[in-house]
Formats: C-alpha cells, structure tokens, sequence
C-alpha cells in the first residue's frame, strides 16, 4: 500500500482537448512588419500602431529577466505566432447564432456560459479564443447604466478617447521585458469602464483559451472605475495539452479614481505540463492597479494553479490619500511546477493601507515562491501595511520559499510581516483516517482550512471552483 | 470481536511489539496498563493501522475482517476508534465540520442517511452535553489552541457522534483533572453497550475507579506479561511495576 501521502497528486487536466476549427494566423516570428500586420488586421488608428512600435523598439533593447527562482528554457521568440484567430463569418457577434457552433461547444464543454440563457445569473462574461474575442454577454444590459464592457479591440474603435487615456498609464510599455512585449503585440482582451457614482450591477468577466500550438496569447485587459464606481470582476483561463510551451504574457492596467473600487479575481488553470515537467503554459503576466483617487481601493485575489512557469506580481500603487491596496493569493505547485509569485504594494499618498495574505502549496517536485515588495515613499505619511505569507508542502521532495522585499522612507509607516511553513505530515493525515476520512478528502479537507482566508474574498461560484480545482490538482499526491 | 495473535511491529527497525496475544469480547472492557516506553501507545497505534509501524508478524483480527489488510480510514469505518494521547491541532478546520464529515463517511459506509449542516448541528448539540463542551468549540478550528484537557473531551466528543464498536482510549486521563477525569469517565460509560467494546491504555488506576475494567493487562518490553481482574489494578498502585518485571525476570 503506496502512504497517502505520495498518492494525491496525478489528476489528468480535463481542459487539455484542442478545438480543431480553421484559424486565421500570422506567420512565426516578430518584427516590426508583423505588428503592422496585427495592427492593420484589426483596423487600428496611427496612434496604437505607434504605440506598439514604440514598445517593440524598447523591447528590443531589453535582456529576459532571470532573477525569478524558476528555471527553464527560454522562449525563441522568432518561434511564435503572434496572431491566430479563429475564422469566423463576422468580426464581431451581435448574436450568439453568429459564432462558430464549434466554439460555443468548446466553451460550453469548459463549462464557460456563453450563452445568455444558458449564463449563470449576474455574470457578464467576454470570452477570448487565442488572439481573439468571440463573444461578450449582456453588453446591452449593462449598457443602460453606461458600463462599457467589450472586448478591447472593440473598444478601440468604439471608445478610442477612453482607451488612448488609459493605455499604457499605469504599466508603460517600458516597464519590463514582458510588458514591452506584450505592448507591441497584444491582439485582444477586455475593456471594461464604469462610469461615476455606478456600481456594476453584476460580475465582470473575461475567460481565456488558448488552443493554438504555436500562437502566444498576448492579451490586454483594462479595467477603468471612475469616481464613486465599483466593480467586481473575474478572469479565468485553460490551455489544451501540448507537450511544447506556449507563452502568455498579458498586461492588465486597473485604475481607480476617488472613492472607487475594483475587485479583481483570477483562477488560473493553464495547462502544467505532465507529471516529468514537459509542457505547458509559461505564464509571465504584468499585473496592476492604479489607486489614483482619494479613498479608491483595489483587490487582488488569485488561485493559481496551472502553467509550467508563474511569474506574476499584482501590485497596487497607492497614490491617492487613504486609499488601500489588497492582495489575496493562494498558489498551488505540483509536480515539476514553478510559481515565483506575490505583490507589490507602492505607498506613495497619505494613510495609504495594504494588506497581502499569501498561501503557497507545494506537492511534488514543485517550487513555490512567495516575492513580494512593500515600499514606503516619503510622503506616505501613516502608511500601513500588513502581510501574512503563509507556506505549505506536501511531501518530502518539493521546496517553498519567501522572498520579502521591504522599503520605508516615511518613519510613521507601520509594516507587518509574519510567515509561516507547515507540513501535511503523516500524523496530520492519520488523524483523519483514524476517523473514517480517505487521504484525499482529508488534504482538501486541510487545504480548504489553510486557504480560508483566500478563499472567502473570492465572489462565491468562484469560491466553489477554486476548492474543487485545488483537490483535482492534488489528487493522487498524498499516498 | 477482536483476536490478536502472536503480534510483532516495529518502528525503523526497532521491534516494538514483540509478540502479543489478546482477545476481546463484544461487551468486555479491558485495561492494559505499563511503564513508560512499554509498548502501550504502539499497540494502539498499529491496531488503527498507523503507517510509521510496520507489522513483522501475526494478526488482527476484527470482527471476521482481517484488519491488517485495510487501510486506516477503513478500519474507522468497520468500527475501530483510536482515542489519541496528544490529538493533533489543524487550523482553518472547523470542529463541526470535521465532525460532520467524519459522521458523513462512517454514514455512508453503513448505508444510512448523511446528515445536513442543519440536521448535525441538532445531532451533535445533543453530544456536547454528554461531554459538557461548551458549544463555541465547535466552531473553532479542530483542536486549535485547545487545552490538553479540552483536547481530551473533543476526542470523547467524537467517540460519541461515531459510536465506534472498539474504542481504543490512549491516556484519556493525562492533562486532565479529577473533575474533568469524571465527567469524561461517565461519558465514556454511557458508549458501553453488549455489542460494543473498550480497551483502556493508561499508566494511572484512577480512570479505572470510573471506567472498571473486566480484564487488565501489563505490556511491558513489548510483550504483555501478566493479566488480571479489576484487583490488578490496586496491587500496581501499591507496589509500582517492578516486582512484576522482576517476576518475569525482565528488570
């Protein structure tokens, strides 16, 4: 009899199938005739072509970062396609009876509700295929209120003032190597704007498939909460099963003006490659959020659970007086599996407050690291924050590390850190059997606890796929 | 109900359980009782199927079903309950919760009906009188900054929801007070039945004056090696263990 707990970990991915439907793609390679191509297929003004020139050109002077405790081997970025679109009988879909009926299976077997009549109750939904979106839900409705949310190619041709304000204001094209990139080819992602004094009647959001081998997903998502509004929005994503990588390198920009709020949840389930570390999604992801008004408050909350590679830091710069900063994260690696992820908190108004709970697990021969930057500039007097960055392995052979940053320039910040490393060990599980629990339900059992406080920030369907998926991931690892 | 022959376990490579034999019947309650280091706790353990121990020889026998082929979680199914010396702490775990799916799991194997939140929660507010729990500990994490002595009443609180048909008691008595000693004592009477049994690991007579024993046993260097009555019990308070290993000849 195999112990418990070298058992819970083998679950196949159930997202791993390929769509086989004819797309629309681009030749391998980048340049900047590629981009002109991207930008010309997708009707774009002088000024965005000039933007994701301007972002190339800087890319090209960058090196790929390798300070991140992950190995592996570098994309050849003359390799990937950076266009595929599923083809299609029009560009956009007024009607569900417009798209592909190959597409809405594929997301109806993802179990993503495309369908207006079929959605889940209050969840606007833009689903984007590869470089695409297919289809975004109850467009109209929350167009009586004047939300606009679209896709955001749409949204450069039906709101170019909005878009050319915001791009680019709270990640610039020469933030990083990945947003450089990212910048000069994205093709599509979701655009959401929430007028003054509107709260957003029903949850936003926006799932991600890639299903093209050789294609990247370049996508852009830009959330803009003017003063007094607030939104909540999700974005969840899976990837077919591939024994070669596939990058996704996407740049999200949330800005929030005074009194505003914006949640933002993330459960990512791209594909993680098998069980010997081949495949897989390289996830290397910018994401912040701009507190630029007084008051404003943005949340971050992400269960990551796929990908081969994790790199992502969703921070919160906090510029307006009193505003607040909040990251919520739980990471689960498995397997071969590396995440170096966290948050970075930039205390810049007065009384500015952030809070950061992070739960990593570790089962396998995984790596999870927690990098997270909380910096105090000197005018943010009564800066606060507060971080709790909590460890869990299971099993013997996988690793867990902390990497806090912490910077303060202003004498009156108060700032908390408490870490903790616990162990799914034998007489944890023992415990549970003795009482009739198998192993399995046991870890989720222990797992659930352990992420609690992750958890129930989460909107509530969102709450319930996140357990389930965290004890598919595990299944198999405790023996 | 249980049969244990000529049973040998060790723990990295150290043997442990140097051949023991018991037999216990449906209604009996029994003691086994020895020094320190004896083997007491491990007999236990290896009876629940805790896998640090491995079996090098003989057999359990319970109810017909050989338990040394099930896996820990069935063997608390088909009815055998460890009452554990040190229970251990699991944060974010609800008490209830806990309870409940522990109740849940042993319902489904017996084919009965699972209980709701709303109908455990009637259930077991019953149970936490039987062990005069204060009814905020189900709400706490499961074990979380318990005392030892609330520990104890939370495992004799869980004997009672899954009514187990052995009850195997790992010092009940430690960390607890004489009042507290009784209460527990008197719930754990209550779970007697004909068709149920009990064996009592403790090195303190005092528990048996509430719970009397039928039978007690002295396991000492990993054997047992004297049985008795209920009388045993008052000779070892007096005269400690050492003239029954010198006895045995094993000082």
């Amino acid at each position: 009899m195999s112990s418990p707990l070298q058992q819970v970990t083998g679950q196949e991915y159930k997202y791993g199938f390929v769509t086989d439907i004819e797309a629309d793609s681009a030749p391998p390679g980048l340049s900047e005739d590629i981009i002109r191509f991207i930008s010309a297929k997708k009707g774009e003004p002088e000024w965005l072509l000039e933007f994701r020139l301007k972002a190339y050109r800087h890319w090209l002077t960058l090196t790929e970062p390798d300070w991140a405790n992950v190995t592996y081997t570098k994309p050849d970025f003359q390799k990937i396609v950076y266009y595929s679109a599923p083809k299609q009988k029009a560009p956009t879909h007024e009607s569900m009876d417009e798209v592909d009926p190959e597409l809405i299976r594929t997301f109806e077997k993802l179990g993503v509700p495309i369908n207006e009549q079929k959605a889940l109750a209050g969840v606007a939904v833009d689903v984007v295929f590869d470089s695409v979106s297919v289809t975004t839900t109850y467009r109209e409705k929350l167009a009586e209120v004047g939300i606009i949310f679209c896709s955001f190619s749409e949204a450069v041709r039906e709101h170019p003032e909005l878009v050319k304000q915001y791009l680019g204001s709270v990640v610039p094209t020469s933030d990083n190597f990945y947003a450089a990139l990212n910048s000069a080819v994205f093709t599509d992602g979701s655009f959401c704007f929430i007028p003054k004094g509107v709260k957003c009647p029903m949850d936003l959001s926006t799932y991600f498939r890639i299903n093209n081998k050789e294609s990247g997903q370049f996508e852009r998502t830009l959330i803009v909460a003017e003063a007094g509004a607030s939104v909540s929005y999700l974005e969840g994503c899976t990837a077919p099963q591939f024994d070669t990588n596939q990058l996704h390198a996407a740049v999200v920009e949330l800005v929030a003006l005074d009194n505003a709020s914006i949640k933002y949840s993330t459960v990512q389930n791209w594909y993680a490659g098998d069980k010997n570390g081949v495949g897989g999604i390289y996830n290397f992801v910018t994401k912040r959020g701009l507190c630029k008004g007084v008051n404003s408050k943005i949340s971050w909350t992400q269960v990551e659970t796929g990908s081969a590679i994790t790199w992502k830091y969703p921070g919160c710069v906090l510029l307006g007086d009193n505003s607040i900063g909040e990251f919520y994260s739980v990471a689960l690696t498995n397997h071969k599996q590396q995440a170096d992820t966290g948050t970075k908190m930039i205390h810049i108004g007065r009384n500015t407050k952030s809070t950061i709970i992070s739960k990593g697990i570790s089962a396998g021969d995984s790596a999870n690291s927690y990098r997270g930057l909380v910096k105090v500039l000197p005018k943010a007097t009564g800066a606060r924050n507060f971080s709790q960055c909590d460890s869990m392995l299971i099993g013997q052979t996988c690793s867990a590390n902390t990497f806090p940053y912490i910077e303060v320039q202003n004498k009156s910040a108060k700032v908390e850190h408490e870490a903790t490393t616990s162990k799914i060990g034998e007489e944890q599980l023992f415990y549970f059997q003795q009482r009739g629990i198998p192993a399995e339900d046991a870890i989720s059992m222990i797992i659930n606890g352990f992420c609690k406080d992750v958890f129930r920030e989460l909107p509530m369907e969102f709450a319930v796929e996140a357990t389930k998926l965290l004890s598919l991931k595990l299944e198999g690892s405790v023996g | 109900m249980l049969s244990i022959r000529n049973l040998t376990a060790a723990i990295n490579g150290n043997d442990v359980l140097k051949g023991i034999d018991l037999e216990i019947k449906a209604g009996e309650v029994h003691a086994i009782m020895g020094p320190n280091g004896s083997g007491k706790s491990t007999l236990g353990k290896v009876i629940a199927g805790h896998p640090a121990y491995q079996v090098t020889g003989g057999e359990v026998i319970f109810e017909g079903k050989n338990l040394l082929e099930l896996a820990p979680d069935e063997r608390a199914r088909a009815g055998v309950f460890l009452g554990f010396q040190l229970p251990i702490e699991v944060p974010g775990v609800s008490n209830a919760s806990f309870l409940r799916l522990a109740y849940n799991k042993k319902a489904e194997a017996e084919g009965r009906d699972e209980l709701d939140p709303l109908e455990f929660d009637d259930f077991i507010q019953e149970k936490i009188k039987g062990v005069k729990m204060n009814a905020s500990f189900l709400d706490r994490s499961l074990n979380e900054g318990f005392s030892g002595g609330e520990k104890k009443r939370n495992e004799i609180l869980q004997l009672s929801v899954l009514e187990p048909k052995l009850a195997i008691l790992d010092e009940l008595d430690s960390g607890l007070d004489i009042d507290a000693l009784r209460i527990l004592g008197e719930a754990v009477n209550r779970q007697l039945r004909p068709d149920r049994a009990l064996l009592m690991i403790t090195h303190f007579p005092r528990l048996l004056e509430t719970v009397q024993p039928d039978k007690i046993h002295v396991l000492a260097g990993g054997r047992l090696i004297r049985e008795g009555g209920k009388e045993l019990a008052l000779e070892l308070e007096e005269r400690g263990y050492d003239w029954l290993l010198q006895d045995t000849g094993r000082a």
